[in-house]
């Protein structure tokens, strides 16, 4: 019965499953179908308002009941529904003349993953000063569980703070790729424009590098990369919860 | 015996609703989340629960664990999950829908019907019986509300909800605007329902807003959206009950549309007053 209720529930075109007593049964089935379509919907909308306010409630609404139809939810906690919504967006062919749309949705994605990621207590930022200078480059840093990192072709953050009310609406003069860091020290998201070879720096940091590791791998990115700012930077934005010394060093 | 929620008015909270809940100086009887909206690892949701655990009654009402699933086994995952909730806040109550909600891995969120028969009423009673083993602790389970009804059904749903609780030792979360829409929507008396409804296993009760409008044929299509206030009707079924029961906690929900604090407190004070007026009433046995 459930899978039969399952399958019209997600199809629109499919009649009713047998079986059922209403004073008029495809009606009253359509107000699950309905429950279910606009609830996901409802969801899907607070997880990406930038998206939402970028396309307008009406189209958001039909994208969200295409999305909810190919990819219904598969756990009960809803906090996280949308992993795919970016993909699919870019494959969606009513939206391809907004070529930045996934890109929004990636970091709205990212924002969402933040604001629900596991508490870590930032270190202060004069453990930075406490750090010894001959052994920095062999030092490895645990950073915050909410940092993410996007790599987006568009101006992303510009777009996303003009699209949430964060900024004013505006032309956007400089359209340039933007890698963008993703960050809850505390309770609230930071949405932070990186400079160039910062992302490559912290990409190589989350993978476990060293900081000379992660410096040279970001010089390679990007001769203007300069180790000592991009460091002061992520203790000013509470993104490492612990240093490690390498066990080399520990001798 | 495990907690209990005490018998007053309670208020929904919705994280909109925080800083004016802080500042109030009169507390809420307790307060009401769902626990679907606490499962992410940390940050604000964990941050405000803790806060308001800490001087409130809470009760945990969950709304994506489908014990009225087909299948044999519940989500062991969902399950954990709950239990980590219940472990973490201690929540006065726990409480869970007669309903279902995913199928096959697909979640569908919606309290889905299902038809009362001897074997699903068996399969519920283990479904409720496992969760309670996994919470270590007695849950409520909610009447639905319901839009149509199956060829199959051959147990009326009160009498469905009594063996439940009679077998299983849960409780019962009578949701009275349920009662309202999902009699209308099946031509039958609420009032009736309600002289049949296993009163004494009621341990919470819901009030909501629904929405009334009409099918194509005329005939009555009650809706429970929880996006209005709570009808004259549903408060006067409610004063019924608490008339033969005397006081219960009692929770109204406004989950779409959600107005001001102070529109909720003006809710939660009229079902305080008919508390107040039941206070008197002999409790059922």
């Amino acid at each position: 019965m459930q899978a039969a209720f399952t399958a019209a529930l997600l199809d629109a075109g499919h009649a009713p499953p047998p079986g059922l007593h209403a004073a008029d049964t495809t009606e009253r089935f359509a107000v699950y179908r309905n429950n279910v379509v606009s609830g996901l919907i409802r969801a899907l909308a607070s997880g990406f308002p930038a998206v939402e306010a970028i396309v307008g409630a009406e189209f958001f609404s039909a994208l969200a009941a295409c999305f909810v139809r190919a990819a219904p939810p598969t756990s009960p906690v809803l906090l996280d529904y949308g992993a795919a919504l970016p993909d699919f967006i870019a494959g969606f062919a009513p939206a391809a003349e907004l070529p930045y749309l996934p890109d929004v949705a990636r970091l709205e994605l990212a924002y969402t993953r933040a604001f629900h990621a596991a508490d870590a207590v930032p270190l202060a930022t004069d453990t930075l000063r406490r750090l010894p200078p001959e052994r920095v480059a062999s030092l490895r840093l645990q950073l915050h569980p909410s940092l993410q990192i996007l790599r987006a072709r568009h101006p992303v953050a510009t777009i996303w703070a003009m699209n949430t009310g964060r900024a004013p609406l505006n032309e956007i003069a400089d359209w340039s790729a933007q890698d963008v860091l993703v960050l809850r020290p505390q309770l609230a998201v930071d949405v932070i424009p990186l400079a160039p070879g910062e992302a490559t720096f912290l990409e190589t940091l989350q993978a476990g590098g060293t900081l000379g590791e992660a410096a040279s791998t970001a010089l390679d990115a990007a001769a203007a990369f300069g180790l000592g700012p991009a460091l002061a930077a992520l203790f000013i934005r509470g993104a490492v919860i612990a240093v490690e010394t390498s066990e080399q060093d520990e001798e | 015996m495990t907690a209990m929620l005490p018998s007053v008015a309670g208020t929904a909270f919705k994280p909109a609703h925080f800083s004016a809940l802080q500042a109030e100086t009169t507390k809420p009887g307790f307060i009401e989340v769902h626990a679907e909206n606490y499962m992410g690892d940390g940050g604000l949701p964990h941050a405000q629960l803790t806060a308001l655990r800490a001087e409130h009654a809470l009760s945990l009402h969950g709304v994506g664990l489908s014990i009225g699933s087909e299948s044999r086994d519940l989500d062991r995952d969902h399950l954990q999950r709950l239990r980590k909730l219940c472990d973490r806040y201690q929540p006065d109550s726990f409480s869970e829908h007669l309903a279902w909600s995913s199928h096959g891995g697909v979640f569908l969120n919606d309290l889905l019907p299902l038809p009362y028969t001897d074997a699903t009423l068996l399969r519920v009673i283990d479904h409720v019986a496992q969760t309670q083993d996994m919470l270590g602790r007695r849950i409520l389970l909610e009447n639905p509300a319901t839009y149509l009804q199956f060829a199959a059904s051959t147990i009326p749903e009160t009498e469905f909800l009594g063996e439940i609780a009679a077998r299983t030792g849960c409780g019962l979360l009578l949701d009275v605007t349920n009662v309202q829409v999902a009699c209308t929507n099946r031509d039958e008396d609420p009032a009736a329902y309600l002289t049949r409804f296993p009163l004494q296993h009621v341990g919470e009760i819901h009030l909501a807003g629904h929405h009334a409008a009409k099918d194509r044929h005329g005939m009555p299509l009650l809706i429970d959206d929880h996006g209005s206030s709570v009808s004259a009707r549903v408060w006067q079924l409610y004063e019924s009950v608490i008339a033969r029961i005397g006081p219960r906690p009692t929770l109204v929900e406004w989950d779409t549309d959600v107005p001001d604090w102070s529109v909720l407190v003006a809710e939660a004070t009229r079902a305080q007053a008919i508390l107040n007026r039941g206070a008197g009433k002999a409790e059922a046995a």
